[in-house]
């Protein structure tokens, strides 16, 4: 027998040589818990980005620390702070890191998860996922890039005006947090001297829970989930009394309301276009002695978002929409068009190893969070460093996806306003190393995300301005190395995002933060 | 996707090899009850075709126009050692080259991963003209260098590393053969390009979890001393992973399974001692997340004397 146990140990040899552990540490596993370096105590006097005024909101006058409907719930946290169970501390550890950072964390991951175009019908055309009916094939919605740019936005916004608000109610009322009131309570999250009503966790989890809600309705039940789970966090590690919870999730849900409102009318619902639309693209751009784009999937899929375009921006007017779209692309027929599809073809020939890395690096393709969930991934790492508060966070996410649904915008109206077709349409040579998008190419819309990113982010965080001007044109390289743009498109597309990350810089200047 | 493929590609290329010598302890690769005596080294040659149009989303099974056929070219050198005429070494060393009939995706081309495996046969046993032996491969896979495994299903392949131990029994009867074995795949975690993926949920990391395989293996037929004729059905099972989403691409730790039957045979030439021919057919007929892919592959053998006595046995 000693003859088999011989290569059997062997091969344990070998399997401890490839190492047998496969768990994996994610990036975001040992953030700290969040202790602001500065309690921005003030913010409530913050320009807010949809809301008018809190007083536009009427939080009630909470009960005083000294009545008896306060020590009632005082008592109430003391029994159920002392027996935690351990999915309860976990739970603790989780939300501690901080709460708009956490639902960062959740969007991404949700944006990720419907991230898929739909599957085609039998007869070659494709379904179209339904808000009315989430649930179903094509499951609601199909998060691509344009859709994700405004989610990421809207949730951010209503978390920032509705902290805003929040801010300014702790201030006015200044009812202290339990562990301050009663110095028995010792609460598993870091101390601060904020007022803890309305607590901000509730009025992040209420607002997002709403807003959530209408841009992924199939994942309710999870985003509920989520949103109790962080309420109860706060009461489980003493952080706030339930009054404190109540008041916020009621304010965070009224604050959403208002942004779904605005949602609700921003052109999203007509984006989609319908056929005599896509025709006439397609007609209008032959008329002008070009050739049209055209869909490179089979079936021919319609082209994604076309009326995008047209959805009211965060930063500006509609009009500046049109007036920061960039001059025309080259002429199909023109030489300067030859000489870069000649440089997409010697890219794509015989690319480097290097290169298909920074081509899979920023793919951000289907099943990911796309390019503004990779710049929120990219502002996440950077911010948990700085150890800002619940407000500041929501603000800076605020800036930067309201910059990033912008470049969207400004981006996709250049698209169809062209309509230009992709290298690998004009020539059939070139072949590519990352799925080819269904839309038109100039321009292209990774730079004009990362071009607007970089912006506001080297705004927020000096220090790291040329590492993130850097990634943004590697960014925007890559989807040339990868086959999949010219090189027009990618550099009027970081110039155009430039523009527009400095329209975010112009507000974080003026909305009362610095 | 089906990259899957690769695997399986490499376990089809490792059918074959060569080697001879007289009747029973003819041959040898990884997965069959051929030996190489001692101090002969045999050096083969082998190309080979592998193509499928219909894959496995998950269970469902379909067709991609953006695709249409994707299909692999192999040629691989494999070699193989006697270092005693129970204990052999062999190596083999795959290139590989994808391409897409259709749509616009890129093929990738490449050295895949460096196999090295260790045969022994610890038992035989004699009953008249019957003969049991019984077998134990194990092997180690490694990539021949950081291709990009991002790509499915154009990858080259799956980017880990894999231990493998194999335990084989085969039984002859005059020609008839008939041999089992089963063999457990430890894979090394692998590093993407990306810092985040979903599979069946967000990861924020580069580096992608791999389940470890399983292999069944059943092979029966003819062998003499010149012609080894075998019909072979053969089973990969990832032990977990996850299904491609619908419409989704596929990625490297997809839970890839799949059944395959076909035909292998060997012939050593009577004229030239040492030289020898080889062919294989493989179909897929059942899978999850893999090509339903047909295979075939072809190549010539032949065997060095590198000692100074060669003991037959």
């Amino acid at each position: 027998m000693k003859k088999i146990f011989t290569p059997l140990i062997a091969f344990a040899c070998l399997c401890s040589l490839i190492s047998c552990n496969k768990e994996i540490e994610e990036d975001n596993e040992h953030y700290e818990a969040l202790q602001p370096n500065q309690l921005d105590a003030d913010a409530g006097t913050w320009k807010t980005f949809i809301v008018a005024l809190p007083s536009d909101f009427p939080v009630p006058a909470p009960a005083s620390p000294t009545s008896a409907a306060y020590q009632t719930e005082l008592n109430e946290l003391k029994s159920v702070t002392a027996n935690l169970t351990d999915k309860q501390k976990n739970i603790i550890n989780y939300w501690k890191v901080g709460s708009v950072l956490r639902w960062n964390e959740i969007m991404r991951k949700l944006v990720a998860k419907h991230n898929l175009p739909p599957y085609q019908n039998a007869d070659g055309t494709y379904p179209v996922p339904s808000a009315a009916n989430p649930f179903s094939y094509p499951v609601f919605p199909f998060s691509n890039p344009p859709y994700a740019a405004r989610a990421y936005s809207y949730v951010s916004a209503a978390q920032y005006d509705a902290l805003v608000v929040a801010y300014h109610y702790k201030k006015q009322y200044n009812r202290a947090a339990p562990y301050k009131v009663d110095t028995n309570i010792k609460p598993l999250v870091a101390q601060n001297d904020l007022p803890a009503y309305p607590s901000e966790d509730a009025v992040v989890s209420g607002a997002t829970l709403e807003l959530l809600k209408l841009l992924f309705p199939a994942d309710i039940e999870y985003i509920r989930s989520k949103a109790e789970e962080e309420k109860n966090f706060r009461l489980w590690s003493g952080a706030n009394v339930k009054s404190d919870l109540v008041a916020g999730d009621s304010l965070g849900r009224w604050v959403a309301r208002k942004v779904i409102a605005r949602a609700k009318t921003d052109g999203m619902g007509t984006a989609g276009g319908n056929q005599a639309i896509w025709t006439k693209l397609e007609t209008d751009c032959r008329e002008r002695g070009e050739t049209p784009w055209l869909s490179l999937e089979s079936p021919k899929r319609p082209p994604m978002l076309p009326l995008y375009g047209n959805v009211k921006p965060m930063l500006f007017s509609s009009a500046t929409v049109v007036s920061l779209r960039p001059g025309p692309p080259p002429a199909t027929n023109s030489p300067k068009m030859r000489q870069e599809l000649n440089e997409v073809l010697s890219y794509t020939k015989n690319p480097t190893r290097d290169n298909m890395k920074i081509v899979n690096f920023w793919a951000d393709g289907a099943g990911t969070y796309t390019p503004p969930g990779h710049w929120n991934a990219i502002a996440t790492q950077e911010f948990v460093k700085h150890k800002y508060s619940e407000v500041r966070w929501a603000r800076n996410y605020a800036l930067l996806n309201a910059a990033l649904m912008d470049a969207a915008i400004v981006c996709w109206n250049t698209k169809y306003y062209y309509f230009n077709a992709r290298p690998c349409q004009l020539d059939p040579a070139i072949k590519t190393l990352t799925g080819v998008p269904n839309f038109p190419a100039y321009t292209s819309g990774h730079s004009t995300f990362s071009g607007a990113a970089a912006t506001i982010l080297g705004y927020l965080l000096p220090a790291k301005a040329h590492e993130f001007t850097a990634m943004a044109q590697e960014a925007s390289l890559s989807r040339l190395y990868g086959g999949i743009h010219y090189r027009a498109d990618c550099e009027a597309g970081i110039e155009t995002g430039n523009k527009i990350g400095q329209y975010a810089i112009n507000r974080a200047k003026t909305d009362g933060a610095e | 996707m089906l990259k899957t493929l690769l695997p399986k590609v490499l376990l089809n290329l490792l059918f074959l090899c060569m080697g001879l010598k007289p009747i029973i302890s003819l041959a040898q690769t990884e997965t069959d009850a051929l030996m190489m005596p001692q101090n002969k080294l045999c050096i083969a040659g082998l190309a080979g075709y592998s193509s499928w149009t219909n894959y496995w989303e998950g269970t469902f099974k379909r067709e991609n126009a953006n695709m249409g056929a994707v299909s692999t070219n192999i040629t691989m050198l494999m070699f193989n050692y006697g270092i005693k005429n129970n204990l052999n070494f062999i190596v083999n060393v795959p290139y590989l080259q994808t391409k897409a009939s259709k749509g616009t995706l890129a093929g990738m081309q490449g050295v895949q991963d460096l196999g090295f495996f260790i045969k022994y046969k610890p038992f035989e046993a004699t009953s008249g003209n019957s003969l049991l032996s019984l077998y134990v491969v194990g092997g180690l896979s490694v990539p021949s260098h950081q291709y990009n495994i991002d790509l499915l299903p154009m990858s080259i392949g799956l980017g880990s590393r894999v231990a493998s131990v194999r335990f084989l029994g085969d039984f002859q009867s005059g020609k008839f053969t008939a041999s089992v074995s089963g063999a457990y795949l430890h894979r090394s975690n692998v590093t993407i390009d990306r810092t985040a993926y979903f599979t069946d949920h967000q990861i924020n990391s580069s580096e992608v979890q791999m389940p470890d395989a399983g292999n069944f293996q059943v092979r029966s037929g003819y062998r003499d001393k010149h012609l080894i004729a075998e019909a072979i059905a053969d089973n990969m099972t990832t032990l977990g992973g996850f299904d491609i989403r619908k419409n989704d691409m596929p990625f490297v730790s997809n839970r890839m399974n799949s059944t395959r039957v076909g035909l292998e045979a060997k012939y050593y030439l009577k004229k030239i001692s040492g030289l020898g021919i080889h062919g294989n057919y493989f179909r897929t007929v059942q899978g999850r997340n893999v090509g339903k892919a047909t295979s075939f592959m072809a190549g010539v053998s032949y065997i060095l004397n590198t000692g100074s006595t060669s003991k037959m046995d």
